[in-house]
């Protein structure tokens, strides 16, 4: 779901590139597909033109979109398969490292964790 | 394309100040809240930007004209007032007639088409609208009037969620197709907050913030924990505002975080998040509040 959280510490113009990278993993976006226009983000989620343009100024700047003059913006050839790289390298900090943190407050050892992971009652 | 600029501008009522030596630019196309509590002088300064009454003292410029030396300039900008200026007796219809004789640049057609977006019948007359409609009148005239200044004050007022969506999108959209200068003056700012580019808060006759809304996260935050944890990340900080429930407490501080914070915070085990622009409207313009 396209989703912005307003109360959130992460500026919003990288929610919203956030938000398109997102998309574009689950095949929503497919390569050489068109993405929402700056102006569709924008009116849709009453968020500033110019914060819109910032969060899509940084997807084309990491090569995840590119713009056509004058027919919108579209998502890259192999954009997929780059993020996926990329959320691949940041899976054991953002969730297997915060997964732990975790489950050590509540008292659960590694090897429960990963009982729990197998499917295994306790 | 349009900017203001307010140089050093002051007004009295007889004695009284409302506004003393305002320094502030509404640079061209950009979005801006301006935002103050009930009587501090909001609408003053936006009659005296559109000429209908005068600085005691400063001036005032549009497009680097002083408007006081060529009361034109002020063509460049539409201002919706709270007060309704047209007759009791007029039909919507005709004063969108009425406004366009005045205002050159005033577009019908865009009229008539927001007024079947908002559900506003034209053939209805002024005194027969009611407290919303009044208001979607007003918001819709300042919205075809294709001013490169629009100015609303109070332009949700007794507006339903749906007709404020409306109104919302119609901004944004008229500031896409057509850039220019927006100011909007309100008291419901949660709802505007992201649609604004830069926020001006006026308090105590004066500027109080005048800022770039996205700036605003890196200038301000809040932590919460427990009580003395908060305390003790708070005591070299500039802090705004302290919220206590039980042994639960929240602070919100001035300034950025920097890199030494961050590990105070993680093993403070405190909590980070955004301050709204609401609620730091309401700290800084509370009673004791400062900047």
């Amino acid at each position: 779901m396209m989703h912005i959280d307003f109360e959130s510490q992460v500026p919003i113009y990288v929610q919203i590139a956030e938000m398109i990278k997102n998309d574009i993993i689950k095949g929503i976006f497919e390569e050489g597909s068109q993405v929402p226009s700056t102006t569709e983000i924008s009116v849709n989620f009453k968020i500033n033109p110019a914060t819109v343009a910032k969060g899509y100024n940084l997807l084309v700047e990491e090569g995840i979109i590119y713009k056509k003059r004058g027919v919108g913006m579209f998502v890259c050839k192999d954009a997929k398969a780059t993020l996926i790289e990329i959320r691949r390298e940041d899976f054991y900090n953002n969730y297997i490292k915060a997964l732990l943190v975790e489950a050590e407050k509540l008292g659960f050892s590694k090897s429960e964790v990963m009982d729990m992971m197998k499917g295994e009652k306790r | 394309m349009s900017s203001i600029q307010i140089k050093n501008v002051s007004k009295k009522f007889g004695k009284a100040e409302v506004l003393s030596q305002i320094n502030l630019n509404f640079e061209e196309n950009k979005i801006y809240g301006l935002l103050g509590r009930n009587g501090v002088g909001k609408t003053t300064l936006l009659n005296m930007i559109s000429n209908r009454i005068f600085p005691t003292k400063g001036e005032i410029l549009v497009d680097g004209d002083r408007i006081s030396e060529k009361p034109a300039i002020v063509g460049k900008i539409f201002y919706m007032t709270e007060k309704n200026l047209y007759p009791e007796g007029m039909t919507v219809e005709k004063a969108y007639m009425w406004t366009h004789a005045f205002y050159d640049g005033f577009d019908m057609e865009k009229a008539i088409e927001l007024s079947r977006k908002f559900g506003l019948d034209i053939k209805k007359k002024m005194k027969s609208l009611s407290t919303g409609y009044h208001t979607i009148f007003k918001t819709i005239t300042t919205l075809a009037s294709n001013a490169p200044i629009m100015i609303f004050d109070e332009p949700i007022l007794g507006m339903d969620a749906n007709h404020r969506e409306i109104f919302y999108k119609e901004v944004l959209n008229s500031y896409i197709e057509n850039p220019k200068t927006i100011i909007l003056s309100t008291h419901i700012i949660e709802e505007i907050a992201d649609l604004l580019e830069r926020v001006v808060i006026i308090n105590d006759e004066s500027i109080m913030l005048d800022e770039e809304v996205a700036q605003l996260i890196e200038k301000a935050y809040t932590v919460s924990g427990r009580e003395e944890k908060v305390n003790q990340y708070i005591q070299d900080k500039d802090c705004i505002h302290e919220g206590i429930m039980a042994s639960f407490k929240s602070a919100t501080i001035k300034g950025s975080i920097s890199e030494l914070d961050r590990e105070l915070i993680e093993s403070l085990e405190l909590e980070v998040a955004r301050v709204e622009l609401q609620k730091l409207f309401i700290y800084l313009t509370g009673t004791g509040g400062k900047w």
